[in-house]
């Protein structure tokens, strides 16, 4: 299959999964035996103002019809309304979506650049000394709870040294949007004193949710990097008298790759939905503060639209993970 | 011997595992001449190997176990000093590999592998600065006459389409493309001898005959050695100049081809030849009776006494080289005296 194929059959495929991601999503959201109509009535209502309501809501009509009409208006981007900040859906996700997905960026930088790295040494220096402190390591950054260790930062950090900002995404105004994302906005309009202070700001909640995921980066590239390392085309190379630094850190390293970057997407998508708690203690104007607000409000169509777009970002990183293997592994396209 | 291009002497070595030390190499000899076509001789497991990769310097270095003995290319010490030796392999000794199909990187272009070889290894490579191995510059005049030789080469070795062929991935051509691939890499840094080991093993019986034919003659015409491993004397015999026969270790026999074939003395030697099927047909093929002998617990002194029909108390010392006729040197007390197989032949 050529490239091109692979790209087209995947995004085919995308229809039949976001159909079935709606429809799960749905059913899961109404069995939850809340009634959203009383909650925003208020406790005062009678129940004819509950009816009415629960009327003018839709939400006495049949559990399909109801879902027909959903999928119809999320077809055209219509979420529906929150019944909490009374604003569209889509229009509050779209609003989070920057805040959550820079932090999940620089998380995943952050864990891309200390897990490969590490990985590879651990392998090319195993059961050594270097070895065994950094398998103890990954084996504690993989059993550190999230809100523990953002707390312990932001003691150290923050409160002790004064280093970094307690919490928040930017202090003052921030960059002129453009993006939304406050890095990208303050290069982009080349403003310093707020590219300095988003990623000071950045910094405490992104290495919090970087920790597990570069463990588990390092221990697939380490396992990749060994299953690769005593394989004929690595004794070819030493025979040949390339260089070790070129062997590794190019011929084996891409080879040890391919399961990796199947992991790192999937990494990905745990950490954009995991972002709740690290937003929680940080205080991050992202999609988990909203998620929660929800939730403790029975939102149900916020919850919903949340959902969905924590389900479609895993779709998109999965494609762009199959597109990335036809780039590493050329036998894919065979 | 001055004359001499690689020199092995006294060479022992093993590995260190649970269950021992396995002693692989127990003081083995071998000499060879600029431009010679040598084949090593032995069954699976005698060793061969473990000696092309000491000379490569390619051994396991956790388990190895150096017990004695030199290996000497060109008046360097290889076994002494690491740095001659590093910058020896891949320019002044090649390698050809057993398997052509997983020796090449799955995931790059047989293109950037060769780019990769000639940028390090070329033979117009210069004493290059102290770059890390991933930034090191490759200038543009000599990535142009590298390109050149490589394009030439892979049409010495008869690869068709040399440019299309630099873009495919390994898994796009056939495997005796790929051994064609192997000798033209083999070729490209103008080495002085050039390490086969067994390269037609893996393919198939009809393309055999074809790449050692090919490369014997592109080694004659570059005046390249090759050290060719093998346990088929057929292919020793076609394309030879000189061969050496391992057994469990320990070189016993080494001659002329022509000699060797006409007058083996080494008794291993004489059940080897004879266990070959005659070129008529006739004629029972004959197996040695007994086993290779554990590496963990060698028997002393000559290592196929336990199997051999004239073997004596004597033979639990190891023989030094006799000499039997112009290079023919062999390892036994007892030598075959009569030319069995000439005989037999006529």
């Amino acid at each position: 299959m050529r490239r091109i194929e692979i790209i087209l059959s995947r995004l085919l495929w995308l229809i039949p999964t976001l159909v079935g991601l709606v429809v799960v999503v749905f059913f899961i959201a109404n069995v939850v035996p809340t009634d959203p109509a009383r909650i925003i009535a208020g406790e005062n209502a009678t129940t004819e103002q509950v009816e009415a309501l629960r009327a003018e809501l839709g939400f006495d009509r049949p559990l399909w019809e109801q879902l027909g009409i959903y999928v119809r208006d999320l077809a055209t981007g219509n979420m529906g309304r929150s019944l909490y900040t009374q604003r569209p859906i889509a229009d509050d996700l779209a609003h989070r979506l920057p805040a959550t997905l820079e932090l999940t960026f620089a998380a995943i930088i952050i864990a891309i650049g200390l897990g490969i790295p590490l990985g590879v040494v651990s392998a090319v220096k195993r059961n050594s000394l270097t070895d065994q402190v950094l398998r103890v390591l990954s084996v504690s950054g993989l059993a550190i709870a999230s809100f523990w260790l953002a707390m312990e930062l932001q003691m150290l950090f923050s409160t002790r040294w004064g280093l970094t900002p307690l919490n928040g995404r930017i202090s003052g105004f921030g960059p002129d949007e453009i993006t939304g994302f406050f890095v990208l906005d303050s290069l982009l309009t080349w403003d310093m004193e707020s590219l300095g202070g988003a990623l000071l700001h950045l910094l405490l909640p992104a290495v919090t949710l970087a920790l597990p995921a570069a463990a588990t980066i390092l221990r697939f590239t380490r396992a990749g990097v060994l299953e690769v390392i005593n394989s004929n085309f690595v004794l070819y190379e030493t025979a040949m008298g390339l260089p070790r630094g070129l062997i590794i850190w190019k011929y084996v390293l891409r080879n040890a790759l391919i399961s990796t970057v199947t992991q790192i997407g999937l990494i990905f998508g745990v950490l954009f939905s995991g972002a709740v708690v690290v937003e929680a203690v940080f205080d991050w104007p992202g999609l988990g503060t909203y998620a929660v607000q929800s939730i403790l409000q029975s939102d149900n169509k916020a919850i919903l639209g949340f959902t969905i777009l924590v389900g479609v970002v895993f779709i998109v990183v999965n494609l762009i993970v199959d597109i990335l293997h036809t780039f590493i592994d050329p036998r894919t396209l065979k | 011997m001055t004359d001499a291009l690689l020199t092995i002497s006294d060479l022992s070595l093993g590995f260190r595992g649970e269950a021992g030390f396995a002693h692989i190499l127990d003081g083995v000899n071998l000499t060879m001449r600029p431009g010679e076509i040598m084949g090593l001789v032995g069954e699976s497991g005698c060793g061969k190997t473990t000696l092309a990769r000491a000379i490569l310097g390619v051994l396991p270095r956790a388990a190895l176990e150096l017990r004695g003995g030199a290996i000497g290319f060109r008046g360097t010490d290889m076994l002494a000093d690491g740095a001659a030796q590093a910058a020896i392999r891949g320019r002044r000794i090649t390698f050809i590999p057993q398997d052509p199909f997983s020796s090449l990187n799955p995931v790059f272009t047989i293109g950037e592998q060769i780019d990769d070889l000639m940028k390090w290894k070329s033979p117009r490579r210069g004493e290059g600065g102290r770059w890390p191995a991933l930034l090191a510059p490759y200038g543009r005049s000599r990535r142009a006459a590298d390109r050149a030789a490589v394009i030439e080469t892979l049409e010495a070795v008869q690869l068709p389409q040399p440019e299309r062929l630099l873009r495919k991935y390994p898994h796009e051509v056939s495997g005796g493309q790929r051994q064609r691939l192997m000798i033209a890499m083999a070729l490209l840094p103008e080495p002085d001898l050039i390490i086969a080991d067994e390269p037609t093993t893996a393919l198939d019986v009809t393309i055999q005959a074809q790449i050692l034919g090919l490369l014997r003659r592109l080694a004659s015409e570059r005046g390249v050695a090759v050290m060719l491993t093998t346990h088929d004397l057929g292919s020793a015999w076609e394309i030879c100049d000189a061969i050496t026969v391992m057994y469990a270790g320990q070189d016993v026999e080494a001659a002329p081809v022509t000699e060797f074939f006409r007058a083996p003395a080494h008794p291993y030697t004489n059940k080897l030849l004879a266990s070959l099927p005659d070129a008529e047909g006739g004629g029972a093929m004959t197996g040695i009776p007994g086993e290779v002998p554990d590496f963990l617990a060698p028997p002393p002194g000559c290592r196929f006494a336990p199997r051999c029909e004239r073997a004596s108390a004597a033979c639990a010392t190891r023989p030094a080289q006799t000499p039997r006729g112009p290079g023919h040197l062999v390892r036994c007390v007892h030598p075959v005296a009569a030319p069995v197989h000439a005989e037999a032949e006529a």
